[in-house]
């Protein structure tokens, strides 16, 4: 029961504030709807027993990416969005798409899905020893050449960085 | 009575209290602050209001409510006011995952105290099992308050300040995060009262002696002082180069939030730092079982104010950095020192099988 109602919450307000985002004319507003989106997202995994997930979730998306995204609207002084033609372009292809994907949605999970048992927290392998057992035991290869890909990504960001400087 | 019922009750006393305890901690943290500093300046502090000024909070307090609340022209009015209270709500959720002691048994009640923390059917207490994860997403969270704060204000000097508090934040979570997994890897959990539990039984068993987390230890004291802006490492509000740095444009209230985050968050610090390496609440206990409850209190909060003098001993004794210096003294130095440490510890582990 108290699940429900804290999944009604979160769910609501994370609908809301996706909705406040796209909606919203200035682009700090938006990143910051975007943050609260991050968060309640959190609170969901948090809802599914997925605690680790939740956590990551927030110091990653939260805390580090959002950081990014603000301090570059803050560096640029980006000020209010206009109403452009291809705006208004995105607006008629994009809230029919929107109806569509969300109708697909919700026919495949609750018309075709059929199995909508709920689950109880803990049964659901959200523990950091359990991502953390899968991950450095099963999954020990996909996850040093992501680690290399990043390494790479910095390396070529300060390259371009070194070659926009005085040097 | 209910379980779910008694869950509640015990929830909001724990939280009343502890709000009360550590708004009051943060008010005359500010009179020792300014008691002490002036004692090591050869002067005397606040003295009039009260003995020994000890009123002296109490009419701050009053001043900053019946100061006038000037909202300058040509902020961006909801960021604006958003941005203190975002600023003082991150330091003080993070204060609920803090085990400060062990359980405490009233009126045939027996809870944990810890606002996270629950007694099961067993009599076992238990708190949020990744405690210190959270913490440190709620680290991340504060850097909005402060950045937002200065870009909202509209004025060069609270930019360049939230500029430089942002990049100084973001810069040393790094080395602040790093220094904590060799403590981590040695306990094995990220519950914090589980890793107070394992610290239990005499000083050898710290993560500070008994783990030789030495380095661990003072990389995390410096990182977070960098995270509090706190001397050396307060260029955010260096008031030779920006009059007050990100708060410049705020007055009354909204000014004193921001000054209550940043005692609230060198209290909280000052709590992970004696959780996480010198054993939290353990200490020698005696007497009845209410008196067994209370004692590890008092040996707790005698670590957290000894890291609180120590926050303004090193003010009143360092002079503050210079920002390229900060930079690389984070990046170049701590960074490096963290990640050997990590490895060092692990290799330890590895040997003790």
């Amino acid at each position: 029961m108290v699940h429900l109602i804290l999944f009604g919450i979160f769910g609501a307000i994370c609908a809301g504030a996706a909705l406040n985002m796209v909606l919203q004319k200035h682009p700090i507003n938006s990143a910051l709807s975007l943050i609260v989106v991050m968060v309640s997202l959190a609170m969901l995994y948090m809802l599914l027993g997925a605690e680790f997930v939740a956590a990551v979730q927030i110091i990653v998306y939260a805390g580090a990416i959002m950081v990014l995204f603000v301090f570059v609207i803050m560096l640029l002084n980006a000020g209010e969005e206009e109403h452009t033609k291809g705006s208004r372009v995105a607006m008629l292809i994009g809230f029919p798409s929107l109806l569509v994907g969300a109708g697909v949605l919700v026919y495949t999970l609750v018309l075709k899905g059929g199995n909508t048992a709920s689950l109880a927290i803990g049964q659901f392998h959200g523990k950091a020893e359990d991502i953390s057992d899968l991950l450095f035991k099963n999954f020990l290869l996909p996850f040093e050449v992501t680690s290399v890909l990043i390494l790479i990504a910095i390396m070529g960001a300060v390259l371009l960085a070194r070659k926009g400087g005085t040097e | 009575m209910n379980s779910a019922l008694t869950f509640l009750l015990t929830a909001v006393v724990k939280i009343l209290i502890t709000i009360f305890v550590l708004l009051t901690a943060v008010a005359y943290t500010v009179w020792l602050e300014r008691k002490v500093v002036g004692r090591m300046q050869n002067r005397w502090g606040p003295s009039r209001v009260g003995p020994f000024g000890l009123l002296q909070p109490l009419a701050d307090g009053l001043k900053f409510i019946f100061k006038e609340d000037l909202t300058p022209p040509y902020v961006h009015q909801f960021v604006y006011i958003m941005a203190p209270m975002l600023a003082l709500i991150a330091s003080l959720s993070a204060i609920a995952l803090i085990p400060i002691g062990p359980t405490i048994t009233l009126g045939g009640i027996t809870t944990p105290i810890q606002i996270t923390g629950v007694t099961n059917a067993a009599g076992e207490s238990s708190d949020i099992g990744i405690g210190l994860l959270i913490l440190l997403g709620i680290t991340s969270i504060s850097v909005y308050g402060v950045s937002l704060a200065g870009w909202s204000s509209n004025s060069k000097y609270s930019l360049l300040g939230s500029l430089r508090a942002s990049a100084q934040m973001v810069s040393y979570e790094i080395a602040l995060g790093l220094s904590l997994v060799g403590v981590l890897m040695l306990s094995g959990t990220f519950s914090l009262r589980e890793i107070v539990r394992q610290q239990q039984g005499g000083f050898w068993h710290w993560n500070f002696f008994g783990g030789f987390q030495f380095v661990a230890f003072f990389i995390y004291i410096m990182a977070a002082y960098a995270e509090t802006n706190r001397i050396p490492f307060d260029l955010p509000e260096a008031e030779t180069e920006l009059v007050a740095g990100y708060h410049t444009e705020y007055s009354a209230m909204k000014f004193a939030m921001f000054f209550m985050a940043e005692y609230t968050n060198m209290i909280t610090v000052a709590c992970v730092a004696s959780v996480l390496f010198l054993g939290g609440w353990s200490g020698p206990v005696f007497g009845p079982p209410i008196l067994q409850s209370l004692i590890p209190i008092f040996w707790f909060l005698l670590r957290v104010f000894f890291f609180i003098f120590l926050y303004i001993w090193i003010r009143g004794t360092l002079p503050r950095f210079r920002y390229d210096q900060l930079m690389a003294f984070g990046w170049k130095f701590l960074l490096p020192l963290a990640i050997a440490n990590i490895v060092i510890t692990a290799f330890f582990i590895a040997v003790r099988g």
